[in-house]
């Protein structure tokens, strides 16, 4: 673990339903992270790139979140739109250690990163 | 190492059926495709537009080389293949080109018959079948004036159309006295006939074309009686006829066309083959909806499922001649077991035949107004009885109901700026356009790109018909629709399986019915969890992560991602304590604006996540349930005071529906359900467009059901009369349960028994009163499990904590 990461741990895999998500509350927004069936876990802005929904809200499904307002579908490894939507959810560093979860905020004054 | 398939014929059957096997095994093949003509592959289907000089070639293109690169096919272009050795198992080009294969895809299409009479190989002779075709009618058009096209079919009109908007004078010539006539009947053939002819086309009806003459720099067409006819260019469209040479050269069984099986195998079983090129079960394909239908099946066969099989296609053809509607499906003739209902104004230029078989439709055709064409079709293929439509089914869909479609009919008739999606704000120009230019078939692209039916899903019906108006014939809203793109199945079909084989989760289903995708999808999953719930009531455990937001966490989520909540009042009788109870919560919790509903219930709207739990324990303590506004679930009883206080009131209304909800608060259902008692025929419930209304009578009640009035206004049609509250109460859960068991996820009551018809009702529930009693009891037995207060559970139960509260406060 690299200290320019300022790794910090926001809970536990078990926190969070498979197929779910759960929300960071930080000074610069939510954070939603998403648990897949291959028990892995993803960090995106908690804002849909169409109009701002919160993706934590969604359906999971393979690595994707269907946004709770009008559908659109948001890949959790890019935070990319499903074209052809276009748009981008800001993605966030997260890792697991054993089951513990850790997130970055390294990124999040520039909106989290893309694609 | 990775399987050898080489596709012969690069046009839209073959490459359609490479297109679904890389979406099914994108890695099972190495492709090698070898194509006649110059080109990547192109919608042949617009080359009368591109005659016509509505469209460029560049338009139709559906797959340009970038995208053969893309998925690593090699491409031969201009090679035809002359040899196929299947010892071998290996292709010869006609320019000496050789490939290897483990599977074979034949895909050569069809030729056009040319008529084998004097000067059929002169220069300006031509046939109508490809780009080439077109490019060498667009030359002479530009320099030359007279044209004869022979064949006055489908093809032949098109292509006369085409080159009188290009200037030329065309005559067609045709051996029957009535055009089309595989298509249309006398009357309609006679109205197309004096249209085309208003446009200034010409016709030599029963006239036999006996040779091409050349008189010094003049060619003319001769007639069997003598007559000449000038012609600069001949188009020859006469019919085709299937390509099996190559194959039939290899030896594989051929009749008419390369006789194929259910699986689309060939005699060699290495060997397969789609298109015009095939003979199924005796019938061969002229059309692209048949064709897409053979290429999905072959894919399936190609990527080693299996599970799919062709059983022939119906088709229907639609003219492509811009300001003639014409369409024509099935027998449209008929015979001594059919009947026959007609519509004919000659002056206004309408005519509509439908032929009937059994209470069944068997053929149509339609002229001058074609807007039910679709529709007609659609019931056509399903085999439904249309007793119930009898009286107003001539006049089209929107005489019926106007459950959810009604606007089918405006498609044709719609300017392209007006709105067809108006959730997302699409026009119909945008949806035409992006058909065309994205090269789109189905509903599903249009939804992707497009928006347009994405969302409430009420314009569906409309864009299918833009669809089938843009495509002609080439579209066919698939017969069956699976439930998503996960599977093939469609919800009937999944819903069988679970019962038959007493499935139980959704990894269980998605397993047996070898879902294509590991977790479904936002359709699929509240889909199968809704009809696991209903088929095992009690046993089944709700799966929360596969229900869409508002029913996880029971309220409606908002734009701005607050909630909304509704407290149940039953019957929407109230008083002064509960009154003040939802006060001082809106108050203690600073909730932004309360409202009455449409249901005349009281809305709080505005609040937070996290607040629900703690606004829930006090209503609960105050002795408030959910009322279910944000669920496919019982809403609310709507009532008017009935003859407590109304002057005209002549039964107890408010008893009554105060006890239907009762019965009925926490069912789950295929999608809203809306309830009304009114205490007189005046109705002031407005229970006529309910999902089920009670409307009082002196001598009992009224039972109506399939109401709507929300995107499209339905009337509910009468279930029954009845005398006491009990009979009332009966009707009402065996009403509810036919319709929770019969109805398709995201099915209103409107358009179901729209589907299903009225009489299906009146068999199950009031002709048959143990059937019905049986349902009343299946009912009650599912509300044991159902009636269980999710707020209570949440507000003091601590029941999904974690949907409610943050994982972590940074900061």
């Amino acid at each position: 673990m690299t200290n320019d990461m300022e790794w910090q741990q926001v809970g536990h895999l078990d926190d969070i339903p498979k197929l779910g998500a759960r929300v960071v509350r930080t000074p610069e927004g939510d954070i939603a992270l998403f648990r897949t069936t291959d028990d892995q876990v993803f960090a995106l802005r908690d804002r849909c790139p169409h109009k701002g929904g919160p993706l934590s809200q969604g359906i999971v499904y393979d690595h994707k979140v269907a946004c709770p307002l009008h559908n659109w579908a948001i890949h959790l490894e890019t935070g990319m739109a499903v074209p052809p939507d276009e748009g981008c959810a800001g993605r966030l560093p997260v890792m697991l250690e054993g089951r513990d979860i850790y997130l970055s905020l390294t990124v999040l004054d520039g909106a989290g990163s893309c694609g | 190492m990775r399987k050898k398939l080489i596709l012969i014929g690069n046009g839209m059957a073959g490459v359609r059926t490479l297109e679904e096997l890389l979406k099914l095994a994108p890695e099972a093949y190495d492709i090698t495709v070898f194509g006649a003509e110059p080109h990547g592959n192109y919608n042949r289907i617009l080359l009368s537009p591109v005659l016509a000089g509505e469209k460029r070639f560049d338009e139709i293109l559906l797959n340009d080389e970038a995208w053969y690169a893309t998925h690593d096919i090699t491409l031969h272009t201009g090679k035809r293949v002359t040899e196929i050795d299947r010892a071998r198992r290996r292709v010869v080009a006609d320019d000496g080109t050789t490939a290897d294969y483990d599977r074979l895809l034949i895909a050569t299409g069809s030729e056009p018959v040319v008529l084998p009479i004097p000067g059929h190989h002169l220069d300006g002779v031509v046939t109508f079948r490809d780009i080439r075709d077109v490019d060498r009618m667009l030359e002479v058009a530009r320099t030359r004036r007279h044209a004869v096209v022979i064949g006055g079919g489908l093809l032949g009109l098109e292509a006369a159309n085409g080159l009188m908007k290009q200037g030329m004078e065309v005559t067609v010539v045709h051996l029957m006295e009535s055009l089309m006539e595989r298509q249309l009947d006398g009357p309609a053939a006679d109205m197309l006939r004096r249209s085309l002819e208003e446009r200034g086309m010409k016709f030599r009806m029963g006239g036999e074309t006996e040779a091409i003459v050349v008189n010094g720099r003049d060619a003319a067409v001769r007639l069997q009686d003598g007559s000449e006819l000038p012609a600069d260019l001949v188009v020859m469209a006469v019919g085709i006829r299937p390509s099996t040479e190559s194959a039939e050269s290899a030896g594989i069984y051929c009749e008419r066309g390369i006789v194929v099986n259910d699986t689309l195998q060939t005699y060699d079983p290495r060997i397969y083959a789609v298109g015009e090129c095939v003979q199924h079960h005796g019938t061969t394909y002229g059309l692209v909806a048949p064709l897409f239908e053979q290429a999905k099946v072959c894919a399936n066969h190609l990527a080693g499922l299996g599970y799919w099989r062709y059983e022939g296609s119906k088709t229907s053809t639609k003219l492509k001649v811009t300001g003639i509607d014409l369409f024509s499906a099935g027998d449209f003739i008929g015979d001594d077991t059919t009947e026959e209902i007609h519509f004919n104004d000659i002056a206004g230029g309408v005519y509509k035949k439908l032929v009937l078989r059994d209470d069944r439709i068997t053929g149509a055709v339609l002229y001058g107004d074609t807007a039910d064409g679709a529709w007609y079709f659609q019931l056509m293929r399903e085999g439904a009885d249309i007793s119930d439509l009898r009286e107003n089914l001539l006049f089209g869909q929107h005489h019926l109901g106007d459950a959810g479609h009604g606007d089918v009919n405006r498609a044709t008739l719609m300017a392209d700026d007006q709105e067809v999606c108006g959730c997302n704000g699409v026009c119909k120009g945008d949806i035409v356009k992006a058909i065309t230019s994205k090269g789109l078939f189905t509903l599903e692209d249009v939804r992707a790109y497009t928006k347009a039916s994405s969302s409430c899903g009420s314009c569906t019906g409309l864009v299918e018909q833009i669809l089938a108006y843009t495509l002609g014939g080439d579209y066919s809203a698939p017969e069956v629709k699976p439930v998503c793109t996960c599977t093939d199945y469609t919800h009937d079909q999944v819903r069988r399986v679970i019962r038959e084989q007493g499935l139980k989760s959704l990894a269980a289903v998605m397993h047996f019915l070898e879902w294509k995708s590991a977790d479904g999808c936002p359709v699929c999953r509240p889909a199968l969890n809704y009809y696991l719930l209903t088929a095992w009531p009690g046993e089944y455990r709700d799966e929360g992560q596969s229900r869409y937001i508002n029913e996880r966490v029971h309220a409606n989520i908002q734009k701005d991602g607050t909630y909304s909540i509704v407290p149940r009042v039953f019957g929407g009788i109230t008083n002064p304590l509960q009154l003040r109870t939802l006060a001082d919560v809106a108050e203690k919790y600073q909730i932004p604006q309360v409202k009455f509903t449409g249901g005349s219930r009281i809305d709080m709207l505005g609040v937070k996540k996290e607040q629900l739990p703690a606004i829930w324990a006090d209503l609960a303590a105050a002795g408030f349930v959910s009322g279910h506004a944000y669920g496919k679930a019982v809403r609310t009883v709507k009532c008017c005071v009935g003859s407590d206080w109304c002057r005209f009131g002549t039964q107890d209304s408010t008893t009554m529906a105060i006890e239907i909800e009762k019965m009925t608060w926490g069912s789950w259902t295929p999608h809203k359900f809306k309830m009304g008692v009114s205490g007189c025929p005046r109705n002031c419930a407005e229970a006529t467009i309910k999902d089920l209304g009670v409307v009082a009578v002196e001598s009992g009640w009224e039972i109506h059901v399939g109401g709507n009035g929300g995107v499209k206004v339905r009337a509910t049609d009468l279930l029954c009369h009845v005398t006491t509250m009990e009979e009332v109460l009966e009707y009402t859960g065996a009403f509810l349960q036919l319709y929770r068991e019969e109805a398709r996820y995201l099915e209103r009551t409107a358009p179901w028994i729209e589907r299903v018809g009225i009489s299906f009702l009146k068999e199950r529930l009031v002709a048959d009163p143990e059937q019905r009693r049986a349902y009343n009891e299946r009912f009650r037995a599912s509300q044991v499990f159902a009636q269980e207060d999710p707020w209570g559970e949440r507000g003091t139960g601590g029941v999904d904590r974690h949907e409610f509260i943050p994982l972590k406060v940074l900061g």
